[in-house]
């Protein structure tokens, strides 16, 4: 009896270094996901990032279309990668929204002139509000949105070109 | 001598890209003028957990979205929103994992337990040596 007892801090012991260095060998997965995914987009409405485009709302992102709305930032070095992607992705008939977290008009400028533009509209988002609401813990992030405005798949982290096809499939499922 | 210049400019260097290139929040490091609700925004905070340094509540740590949502609490309670009602909202978008608040929710039932388990235990403990000791 006791001596069963006297194992039991040994027992823990090893438990707990068991469990400490199996996370650290295997670390968990540190992404948020949104819990905004399946729910509408949340009521915003965002100003214009850059003088020539239209700032975004609620309202653009239920048309009808099945489209892509793309938190980004030009600060952000992912971003800069992710975005020929979605170039490639507008080439095949995506429309997709940005959202610039954080950004100037002048650094956002630069930014799509080097790297291309392949947004429809930008809202300026300098607080990251509107970021909050959607559930987006960073930059940058990727919605797959419905027509009627119904936020269906969060892409975590910049979509590379092996998401090409996944995303074109999703955006045909959720027309 | 350029070198060494060099390497001292190193020393005062700042991450070029890693952070954003617009001031802070007008409220993220900024007292409301009501006490009571800074007071309210502060225990707020403190039970908020930073969505980028993970193990930080947004009251602790430095990243630009935890301002960012230091602005967001203070600009809501000020006008008026209870606490419980922010914690919802975030909770709604980030799930139970933005709050630091232990829930009810079965996944932590353990947590409310543990203590009962532990003080019983103890009990125990402590009546077995007792009667180990008179019966000496």
């Amino acid at each position: 009896m006791t001596r069963g007892l006297r194992l039991i801090p040994i027992v823990l012991l090893v438990w707990l270094v068991v469990g400490l260095s199996w996370r650290l060998v295997k670390p968990g997965d540190t992404a948020i996901p949104s819990q905004m995914v399946e729910r509408p987009v949340p009521p915003f409405a965002l100003p214009p990032a850059v003088d020539n485009k239209a700032g975004l709302s609620a309202a653009d992102l239920a048309t009808g279309q099945p489209r892509l709305l793309n938190v980004f930032a030009s600060w952000c070095v992912p971003c800069v990668t992710e975005v020929k992607v979605l170039g490639e992705l507008k080439r095949r008939g995506v429309t997709i929204d940005g959202i610039a977290v954080r950004d100037t008009p002048n650094a956002l400028n630069a930014f799509l002139a080097r790297n291309g533009d392949p947004y429809e509209r930008i809202g300026a988002d300098r607080q990251s509000e509107v970021q909050i609401a959607f559930g987006s813990s960073g930059v940058p992030e990727t919605f797959v949105i419905d027509g009627k405005g119904v936020i269906r798949r969060q892409y975590i982290g910049a979509l590379n070109a092996s998401n090409v096809a996944g995303v074109l499939r999703e955006l045909e499922q959720v027309r | 001598m350029k070198r060494l210049a060099l390497s001292l400019l190193l020393v005062v260097a700042q991450p070029l890209v890693a952070d954003s290139n617009l001031p802070p929040a007008y409220w993220s490091d900024r007292q409301l003028p009501d006490p009571r609700q800074e007071a309210e925004a502060q225990a707020l905070m403190a039970e908020l957990r930073c969505l980028v340094c993970q193990g930080q509540s947004i009251a602790d740590s430095d990243a630009e979205l935890a301002g960012d949502m230091r602005d967001l609490v203070r600009r809501r309670i000020a006008a008026g929103e209870k606490p419980s009602a922010i914690r919802g909202w975030l909770i709604q978008r980030y799930g139970t994992w933005i709050s630091y608040k232990p829930t009810d929710e079965p996944a932590a039932w353990p947590l409310w337990l543990a203590p009962l388990a532990l003080l019983l235990a103890g009990g125990w403990l402590i009546r077995r040596r007792v009667r180990l000791k008179t019966r000496d």
